[in-house]
């Protein structure tokens, strides 16, 4: 029996105009459409593998905006069993920090086994945040994990990391963060599209969860954006076109440029 | 001055260029002292700066993930309350600096470019939204604790006395429960590291999954090789060769992407590179709206035809 959490998040699509809210610094959410962060699909998949390979129950729990629970229908519709959205205006403007917070608090409600998450989200992409939880809820955590299998009591896990590729083995409960490496995400069935409609999704506030709104929100945050500017758009470069000539033109803007 | 700890890497005891962009960071902060885990040439830390050499001797280091470092760390913190603590960006430089920051009340920056001081007062500068944006950030809580992205100083020598003191810390039990069982060391390619490189070239669908000559271009000015999701998804070259948001972030001096059209994904990995040049067949290829210099053509005859122009320059 394993029961997995798979911690996800909406995030602004990357192919519009991402920006921020010029009044606080924070991310723009409102005017950009979101989605289920891509990334978090794969972990997704893998929470599904890992409990049809035996037994346990798939949830999954977000945190944000009304939108947001568009992103925990997706995860449904994909298979998992039920959901948790939580929601509340306090959250708005939280880092990372605050974020896990209310995460931990989350997933401690919960009964699980693992939790597990995408390697990062697509907007602010540290992939931190699985190492937050997992130190809130005084767990280990392995991240960016490649390959994932549930053996008895055990957790074996494939990274392969910059330097070498490792195998790791852990027992108890563990954070677990999984790459694009871990296989292709499922597309949600018909059916499946079907069955989330009555699935069910817990909607929880701060107060649900026993958490201060002062710890959470802008005003708490540990770390804050003083300031924020929009790149210039590049320049137009020099475009050329190979008759011949294209790899000596390189060069020669390579040498302008002192690299050779 | 005031004490800034540096969390340094160095895998088979050689120190990394990050780390040693870090002691050339901290020293704009305060004096740097180094941290080290298991072996690293002390010679090298007090060549670019380190005051102190804080060294850590134990199996668990090694044998378990970042647990065991990130107590020590914190201990560490908590004793000395340095200025600034700066690690690598990272995967396990991030996730020892984040428990650490939690462990210690300390707010966290992830990812920064640049870090200044101004009175005390530590800002720092990230880049986001695949470099669309750049952000000014400081902490409000504790000392700041940063990881800062690869490239972001050049690293400079400047002598420091390199005390070397060893530090006794009791690794606790709990920190060691996620076993590293084994651990095969990635085969060198005797090219720098893709993440460290100055020069960057990388290869993608337009190579059609021979990399010869995307390979030669990259030997002849001394670069890492990268290669597109579409690249190493056809199994032309494996993950870690991978530049993008799925695949490492860089931000080299120079960037030439290669056959590769230049999707989102591919742009939130290389885009903030400082100088970007692009070869491609399609002249309507999305990368040349980055570029600094783009040459519309096939990369089979551009890349030669560049390739023994340096060579020949070079004599």
């Amino acid at each position: 029996m394993t029961n997995i959490v798979v911690a996800v998040k909406y995030v602004p699509d990357a192919t519009a105009d991402r920006t921020f809210n010029s009044s606080d610094n924070t991310v723009d959410r409102e005017n950009v459409d979101g989605l289920l962060s891509e990334l978090d699909e794969y972990a997704v998949e893998q929470a599904l593998q890992v409990v049809e390979a035996g037994e346990g129950e798939v949830t999954v729990v977000t945190v944000g905006p009304a939108d947001a629970a568009d992103a925990v229908r997706k995860a449904l519709q994909m298979g998992a069993d039920k959901g948790v959205h939580v929601e509340d205006d306090a959250i708005h403007g939280s880092d990372a920090f605050a974020t896990s917070l209310v995460l931990a608090k989350a997933i401690e409600k919960l009964d699980y086994d693992l939790v597990f998450f995408g390697m990062a989200s697509t907007d602010g992409g540290l992939g931190v945040v699985p190492t937050l939880v997992a130190e809130r809820l005084g767990l280990p955590a392995v991240t960016f994990a490649s390959e994932v299998s549930v053996d008895g009591d055990t957790v074996k896990i494939r990274r392969d990391g910059d330097a070498a590729t490792q195998q790791i083995e852990a027992t108890g409960k563990l954070v677990v963060s999984v790459t694009d490496q871990t296989g292709e995400a499922r597309y949600p069935s018909f059916k499946g599209i079907m069955a989330a409609k009555k699935k069910p999704v817990e909607e929880w506030t701060l107060s649900d969860l026993g958490v201060d709104a002062s710890d959470v929100g802008l005003d708490a945050a540990w770390t804050k954006v003083e300031s924020f500017t929009e790149r210039p758009p590049r320049t137009a470069g020099e475009i050329v076109t190979d008759e011949g000539d294209g790899g000596s033109k390189l060069v020669e803007f390579l040498a302008s440029k002192k690299f050779v | 001055m005031t004490e800034v700890l540096v969390l340094i890497e160095a895998p088979q005891g050689k120190v990394t260029k990050p780390s040693l962009e870090l002691l050339t960071i901290a020293r704009s902060i305060g004096e740097p002292s180094a941290v080290v885990f298991g072996e690293a040439d002390a010679s090298v830390l007090a060549e670019y700066g380190a005051e102190k050499i804080y060294t850590y001797d134990d199996a668990a280091y090694g044998d378990f993930l970042v647990a065991p470092k990130a107590e020590a760390l914190a201990a560490l913190v908590a004793e000395k309350s340095p200025a600034a603590v700066l690690a690598p960006a990272s995967t396990e430089g991030k996730e020892i600096s984040a428990r650490v920051a939690l462990k210690t009340d300390s707010g966290w920056i992830g990812d920064a470019v640049d870090v200044s001081v101004d009175g005390g007062t530590i800002t720092t500068t990230q880049s986001v939204f695949a470099g669309n944006f750049t952000v000014q950030s400081q902490v409000s809580k504790g000392a700041p604790i940063i990881t800062v992205k690869p490239n972001s100083v050049t690293p400079e020598a400047a002598s420091g006395a390199g005390t070397v003191e060893a530090v006794s810390f009791d690794v606790p039990d709990s920190a060691k429960t996620v076993k590293i069982v084994s651990s095969e060391a990635r085969q060198s390619t005797g090219r720098p590291e893709l993440t460290e490189a100055a020069i960057v070239v990388s290869g993608g669908r337009g190579t059609g999954g021979d990399f010869s000559e995307v390979e030669a271009f990259a030997d002849s000015l001394g670069a890492a090789v990268g290669a597109s999701r579409a690249a190493v998804d056809s199994g032309w070259k494996p993950h870690t060769f991978q530049v993008g948001q799925t695949g490492k972030t860089v931000s080299p001096q120079l960037y030439v992407a290669n056959g590769i059209s230049g999707a989102i994904q591919h742009r939130a990995g290389m885009q903030t590179s400082k100088t970007i040049v692009a070869v491609n067949k399609d002249d309507e290829a999305p990368i040349f709206e980055l570029v600094d210099f783009g040459v519309v053509g096939d990369l089979k005859t551009v890349l030669p035809q560049a390739t023994e122009a340096i060579t020949q320059r070079k004599g």
